[in-house]
């Protein structure tokens, strides 16, 4: 049931987002997501034109996974060094990425390298969406990067075989909701300000 | 048919007869048999009103019978005005004919609604007394039911207006009410024309004050009076006020700053309970109450709100109630002119204002049956769960979750005093989180020494700065975390002068700020700025700077000198990163979800 949930929230949320890809967009993402994948190919369906750039997104290169499944949808798509963010944000209509968490406070916690592409969105004026399920909402409240909890930034063998963090690399940040622009959840589209209202629904 | 003839002579308002008696003779007397008609109360007319016509009885017997056409009952009498410019009024009036009340239920109806149009009229006398005659007639008028119907005229509510004559609906059929259903129609309707007029009159914002009209869409909403006191009227108001609840009235203050003359300031030159009668109504625990407050013994909201439950029980341990006569009218008419004297001393904090509504609520919906005696222990009981749910145990729970945010190794900042602030801090250091503190504090209160002791006390490593300082500490500092006064209902935090300048100069620098406050605090008001609702202190207090100086010190002799010692600030969300109350840690914006849900459960 959990599953039909699952799958059926996708579906949703493409729903909701594909009104906002219009054609003629360049759409920047982030990192391999599945849910982002999905919108994308309805998008397509929909028979909307529009152009994707993707970050490499190291360390694990899902950025390069995803290229590959946009290039079987037939989306046309350019694979960027995730450096080059700043370089390409002035040609791109929006950025979308996907979240591995919603915290409480609005804020999504994503693929390192999403708080970068956040800042120079926000600097430049673009706006971001975050696609995420709504089984995805943490009870976190993270006040900056050092806040978030070490078991989302690190690996369990990391964790378990290093005493002293430091030298590790964290493969998750935290993006603040000032940056986020709007959220699409199968809940419906919320700003980040509404997520904490349905959690206060929900729990309180 | 009891009153066939409507002359002047007879006519008296009196509760068990609808006799009006009018100066002129002009009878504006509308009954209803069943339902609800608006009565006229010629009583109240304006001496130079009514060279009316009166109800012959030969009019009489085709409009017998009064039909209820609630929805075009009565607008307000202060509505009228613009339809006396209504010329179709002027042909109305001879015919409405005088509808003797039918039964005695029909009389009550028609007395509750005179005393009703007195009341108004009363107010309309007060608040405009330019009304012409044919204004005033045509008021007298619109009291009438929309007998133009009756006459076929079709015509609005508005423009039934005859000038002072009853009316009679025969085409339209009965349409019985019930009495509340049509009195709250009827409101509606005066609130709608009173709207309208001012409306036209461009009153905007501010309304006189007509207590029977229950509060519509259509009106424009008033301003308090708390942020009044430029206006002459609204002193006079608190004038007779403080007479009638027999409260001493404080000197205002000579010289304000002109930005600041809507807020209430007083001389402190003179005790709030000078001129106190000794064997008043005032009972002692709350004359402590107001003095200790009006000193600045006690201060800080929590502090406020305790000492002010601690003295209503004593009140309601020693309140019995007089014979005859239900508990919960009494006991809140007693506390009336407590309150009243304890805004006079200091204005009241927004915790205090919460807790007062909630015993109030608790008061009026107490139960008659029950004894006295088992009254005050609920009462008491109430107390001592509030005190116990609201602030003890909401301060623990706010501990514990602000406990989580503290990392060893922190650099936090504190500003001024707060009781709340204090325990988080206490209860950390209890957790044996390492963490350092920084105090910072301001003129003239200086009240960061207090928290400066108390945490000392408690063995935390303190740093102490005055506020002129925050831009050299705040590099070294990880988090700033501030009391509030009050939160408001668009997520801006009111709290201790100063607090906004120091979530401004963290937010440059990029250091999170979290706010503590418990939700009893959360407040309905909105506020984006400081200037509109705030609390002047006593400017004598910016004088003294050192034990000997003391350059302002002839201030008031100087004549383009005002000193202005302001004891709020706000602060807009966007600087604050989380607040944390006793339902969890929640983002600034989300205060008046909290409102909302609490105000769900509460009905």
């Amino acid at each position: 049931m959990f599953l039909d949930r699952m799958a059926s929230s996708r579906q949703k949320i493409a729903t909701l987002a594909v009104p906002f890809i219009t054609d003629g967009s360049t759409i920047l993402l982030h990192s391999k997501s599945g849910v982002v994948l999905n919108t994308l190919e309805e998008a397509a369906r929909h028979n909307k034109r529009f152009q994707v750039y993707i970050t490499q997104s190291l360390p694990d290169r899902s950025g390069e996974a995803m290229k590959k499944r946009l290039d079987e949808a037939n989306i046309p798509c350019t694979l960027i060094l995730d450096s080059a963010v700043g370089y390409i944000m002035e040609k791109v209509d929006f950025v979308l990425v996907g979240a591995e968490g919603v915290v409480e406070s609005g804020g999504i916690i994503n693929q390192i390298g999403t708080y970068t592409l956040a800042i120079c969105a926000a600097q430049m004026n673009k706006p971001l969406y975050a696609l995420v399920e709504s089984f995805k909402f943490v009870r976190l409240y993270p006040l900056n990067q050092q806040d978030v909890p070490n078991d989302f930034k690190y690996s369990s063998s990391i964790l378990d075989s290093q005493s002293e963090l430091d030298e590790a690399h964290p493969q998750v940040d935290y993006t603040p909701p000032s940056f986020i622009t709007l959220l699409f959840t199968d809940l419906g589209v919320l700003t980040p300000s509404a997520v904490s209202d349905e959690l206060i629904k929900l729990y309180l | 048919m009891d009153h066939q003839h409507v002359t002047p002579q007879t006519q008296k308002t009196t509760k068990k007869k609808n006799k009006k008696k009018s100066p002129k003779g002009v009878q504006q007397q509308q009954q209803q048999c069943s339902d609800s008609q608006v009565v006229h109360d010629s009583e109240c007319s304006e001496p130079q009103a009514t060279q009316g016509q009166y109800v012959t009885s030969k009019e009489q017997p085709d409009h017998d019978i009064i039909r209820q056409v609630p929805e075009q009952q009565q607008p307000a009498a202060k509505g009228n005005k613009d339809q006396s410019q209504s010329a179709e009024n002027t042909g109305q009036s001879n015919k409405n004919p005088t509808t003797p009340p039918a039964d005695d239920p029909a009389n009550k109806e028609a007395l509750q609604q005179s005393r009703a149009q007195k009341k108004l009229r009363k107010q309309q006398r007060k608040a405009g007394g330019g009304q012409t005659e044919g204004t005033q007639q045509q008021q007298l008028g619109q009291q009438q039911q929309h007998n133009t119907q009756s006459h076929g005229h079709g015509k609005s509510d508005h423009h039934a207006k005859s000038q002072g004559n009853l009316v009679a609906n025969i085409d339209t059929p009965v349409v019985q009410k019930s009495k509340v259903e049509l009195k709250a129609e009827r409101r509606a309707k005066q609130e709608a024309q009173r709207a309208a007029k001012s409306a036209e009159q461009g009153k905007g914002g501010k309304k006189g004050d007509v207590g029977m009209l229950a509060g519509s869409a259509a009106v424009p909403k008033r301003v308090p009076d708390q942020v009044r006191a430029d206006e002459e009227k609204v002193q006079k108001k608190l004038a007779r006020k403080l007479e009638k609840q027999q409260v001493p009235q404080r000197i205002s203050a000579q010289k304000k700053v002109k930005l600041f003359m809507h807020l209430h300031q007083y001389e402190k030159t003179t005790s709030p309970t000078q001129g106190i009668l000794i064997n008043g109504s005032m009972h002692p625990a709350m004359l402590r109450l107001g003095l200790q407050y009006a000193e600045g013994f006690i201060q800080g909201s929590n502090a406020r709100c305790i000492a002010l439950l601690y003295a209503l029980k004593q009140v309601f341990s020693d309140y019995s109630t007089p014979p005859h006569k239900e508990l919960a009218r009494e006991l809140d008419a007693k506390i009336k002119p407590y309150i009243t004297f304890l805004n006079q001393c200091r204005p009241l904090s927004v915790s205090m204002g919460n807790a007062i509504k909630y015993l109030k609520m608790l008061i009026t919906n107490m139960p008659p049956e029950l004894s006295d005696d088992e009254a005050k222990k609920k009462l008491n009981k109430a107390i001592d769960t509030y005190y116990l749910e609201k602030i003890q145990l909401a301060g623990t729970a706010i501990s514990n979750f602000a406990i989580q945010k503290i990392t060893d190794g922190d650099v936090i900042l504190v500003y001024a005093c707060s009781s709340l602030i204090q325990k988080v801090l206490c209860a950390a250091k209890d957790k044996n989180k390492r963490f350092q503190v920084i105090v910072v504090d301001s003129r003239p209160k200086l009240e960061g020494k207090e928290m400066l002791r108390r945490l000392v006390k408690h063995g935390i490593t303190c740093s102490y700065v005055l506020i002129n300082a925050i831009s050299y500490i705040m590099p070294e500092v990880s988090k700033v975390i501030l009391g509030a006064h009050a939160l408001l209902a668009n997520g801006y935090v009111m709290s201790r002068c100063g607090s906004s300048q120091i979530t401004l100069m963290a937010k440059s620098y990029n250091v999170p700020v979290l706010v503590c406050c418990e939700t009893y605090k959360f407040c309905e008001r909105v506020q984006t700025d400081s200037f509109v609702s705030n609390e002047l202190g006593d400017p004598d207090d910016l004088v003294r700077i050192d034990y000997n100086k003391a350059p302002l010190a002839d201030w008031r002799e100087k004549k383009y000198l005002s000193l202005l010692n302001l004891v709020y600030d706000v602060t807009p969300p966007d600087f604050v990163n989380v607040v944390i109350t006793e339902v969890g840690m929640i983002p600034c914006t989300s205060v008046p979800v909290v409102l909302r849900v609490k105000n769900v459960e509460a009905n």
